[in-house]
């Protein structure tokens, strides 16, 4: 039992790499279950994590960091929804374009407020939060907060006439509409929440790492995706896959130094990916209306 | 409400709205620069000078487009056959690396023979990179989008393991430097107009590359098979095209031209493999394709402009952040989409006949 896997610091480690994937997969699922895909998440984690740095730096409070954080996260999705449910114009193509501006406008921002472009100021971050000094799991608050965001989202998917609703609308819009069902509205919806899910995984990134640098999303709302399609659009499911994710990377952490293994570890989501779309470990299938914009 | 004129031509209404996404986008980026208390004027008129207004500004704008054409030309037919290539990054990164190893390699091969084979070796490498989605779509049915952001990631894994642990120059991100019988020469050493500016013969690769996929796609049974798959995959079978090799095709030749992007800056710039050394043009190139609705001959056009955007932020870099080209190229993306669904939208109801 003396292998680092075991030990309290690599659990917290694994949780610690997980969080910033587990709460957009989850923001993910809500949003392709109603039959939007988002792939701005990646551009979401971004302004948020600015958002979060901005507002913790000005008031010196992380709690108003995360606030603004997810206030951005749900104004960039809305950004997408408007492009995509509203105009119904496509929903990669705007998913792309979010990410391109979010790139450009956090490093344009940075630039213009902390004079640089590639790093903001030290801020504020959680430690100032270990209010359980016995009990390191509960320091970090954003895990307690993820597993009751993973209920809740299960309460709300499967046991809530919206969710009902958001389901029926990401797999046939039309029959949704038919039964008079606001597809717009209820899309809207959707987008939106994964809007919350995804700030909040912007905020932690922020506060994680103390400062916002450019880029740092870092590929992990591309991860976040991966997470939800192995998850097979559950939520459940996409934070399994996403501690799964961060187990692994635990480990190539650990592993340092060894020839090619921090590539391999950094591919191997991708890699998974690609194999369970493919239909070699028991086919995921996406909601029938996933990303195809509802004109009446 | 305005009263719209009404264009019967589809060519002419895909032009206005193009125009009016890069109006919008001009727009929305002179309302940043007031925002942030610069002058819109002082700010264009330094961008034109730098980057029009004279030939190193000139020599820059075509070296900054050269790549965003193969990459627009790699968005746009894939585009063409009704599929979404958002590989490009990884398909280049893969294209560009084995460019410059066969370049370094085989370094004591003559240039009439290294130089083709180093641009051969960013075909196959790039295109190979790219059929793989085509078939994992064509054979089990999964979306290529997912597949290519996700090979995106592993062809940068990829390279960055060979760059770091097998063709290494220690101390740097790059690979050892290609042979001098692998380099493209500059466009300077023909026309002292283009004095110290990189733009090198790959562009005429470029061009080249733009008028063949015009008539490919226009005069060919193959590239008419192209279109019908993406106008109409159901149609097109009954047709007996064969849409899974049409699609396993078409991301064969888009991954290829995707690959020569390395013909640019391996072959005719830095001369070696540079880790990060594409800057994401093969995300931008989606936008050049999607402003040029997939022409061959328009993406020279708007990979022109995007290039005169990528060039000019750098000389305006002191007043205002350099990024401020990134969110002018993404404004032009979200809004060319939703202009096209909201001008056609319009167009169309001025079509029907008045109740």
């Amino acid at each position: 039992m003396n292998s680092p896997i075991f030990q309290l610091a690599f659990i917290l480690q694994v949780l610690r790499i997980s969080i910033p994937y587990a709460l957009p997969a989850m923001g993910a699922t809500v949003s392709e279950r109603g039959g939007v895909v988002n792939i701005a998440l990646e551009g979401t984690l971004l302004i948020s994590a600015f958002a979060t740095t901005l507002a913790t730096y000005l008031t010196g409070s992380p709690l108003i960091g995360i606030v603004c954080g997810i206030f951005a996260g749900v104004i960039t999705s809305l950004l997408h929804s408007l492009v995509t449910v509203y105009f119904k114009a496509d929903q990669i193509v705007s998913g792309i374009g979010i990410n391109l501006l979010a790139l450009g406008l956090t490093k344009f921002c940075c630039q213009l407020i902390f004079n640089s472009s590639s790093n903001s100021a030290r801020i504020v971050g959680l430690e100032t939060w270990s209010f359980l000094p016995n009990y390191p799991l509960l320091n970090n608050p954003f895990v307690p907060i993820a597993v009751v965001l993973l209920i809740g989202e299960n309460f709300l998917l499967f046991r809530t006439r919206f969710g009902l609703r958001l389901r029926a609308v990401g797999e046939n819009p039309e029959a949704a509409d038919t039964l008079g069902i606001n597809v717009q509205k209820v899309r809207n919806a959707g987008v939106a929440i994964c809007g919350i899910f995804t700030g909040l995984g912007g905020a932690w990134l922020a506060l994680d790492q103390h400062c916002f640098t450019d880029g740092m999303s870092a590929g992990r709302g591309f991860i976040a995706l991966a997470a939800m399609i192995i998850g097979r659009w559950t939520p459940t499911g996409a934070v399994l896959a996403s501690v799964f994710f961060g187990f692994s990377e635990s480990l190539a952490i650990q592993l340092q130094g060894s020839y090619g293994a921090i590539q391999f570890f950094q591919i191997f989501p991708y890699l998974l990916t690609m194999v369970v779309l493919s239909g070699f470990i028991k086919r995921a299938v996406p909601p029938a209306a996933d990303g195809i914009p509802y004109e009446k | 409400m305005i009263k719209l004129p009404r264009f019967r031509s589809p060519s002419l209404r895909n032009a206005i709205s193009s125009l009016l996404a890069v109006i919008v986008a001009i727009a929305i980026s002179t309302i940043i620069i007031v925002v942030v208390g610069k002058n819109p004027f002082e700010v264009y008129s330094i961008f034109l000078r730098e980057t029009l207004g004279n030939p190193y500004g000139i020599g820059q704008v075509l070296f900054k487009a050269t790549p965003l054409m193969f990459t627009g030309f790699a968005a746009g037919i894939c585009f063409k056959a009704g599929l979404f290539n958002i590989g490009a990054e990884g398909q280049l990164l893969i294209g560009a690396f084995c460019t410059a190893i066969i370049g370094y390699v085989f370094a004591p091969l003559p240039p009439v023979i290294l130089v083709p084979l180093c641009i051969i070796a960013g075909i196959i490498g790039g295109g190979l990179w790219g059929i793989i989605p085509g078939f994992i779509k064509a054979t089990f049915g999964a979306h290529e989008v997912i597949n290519t952001i996700m090979m995106n990631f592993i062809a940068a894994g990829v390279v960055n393991y060979l760059v770091g642990n097998v063709f290494f120059v220690p101390a740097t991100v790059h690979t050892p430097e290609i042979g001098i019988n692998a380099n493209l020469p500059r466009l300077e050493s023909f026309a002292t107009f283009f004095h110290g500016s990189p733009v090198n013969l790959s562009i005429f690769l470029a061009l080249g590359a733009s008028i063949l996929l015009q008539f490919y796609l226009s005069r060919t049974t193959f590239g008419y098979e192209i279109r019908a798959t993406g106008l109409s995959q159901d149609a097109s079978r009954y047709a007996r095209i064969k849409t899974s090799r049409v699609m396993i095709w078409t991301f064969f030749l888009s991954g290829a031209l995707s690959g020569l992007v390395g013909t640019n800056y391996v072959l005719g710039y830095k001369h070696y493999f540079e880790l990060g050394f594409s800057e994401g043009v093969g995300f931008i190139g989606i936008a050049v394709a999607l402003l040029a609705r997939n022409n061959p001959i328009a993406i020279i056009v708007t990979a022109l402009f995007f290039g005169i955007l990528e060039y000019g932020s750098l000389t305006i870099n002191v007043i205002i952040p350099k990024e401020l080209a990134n969110i002018i190229q993404a404004v032009a993306i979200l809004s060319i989409i939703t202009l096209t669904k909201v001008f056609d939208r319009y167009q169309i109801r001025l079509m029907e006949p008045a109740k």
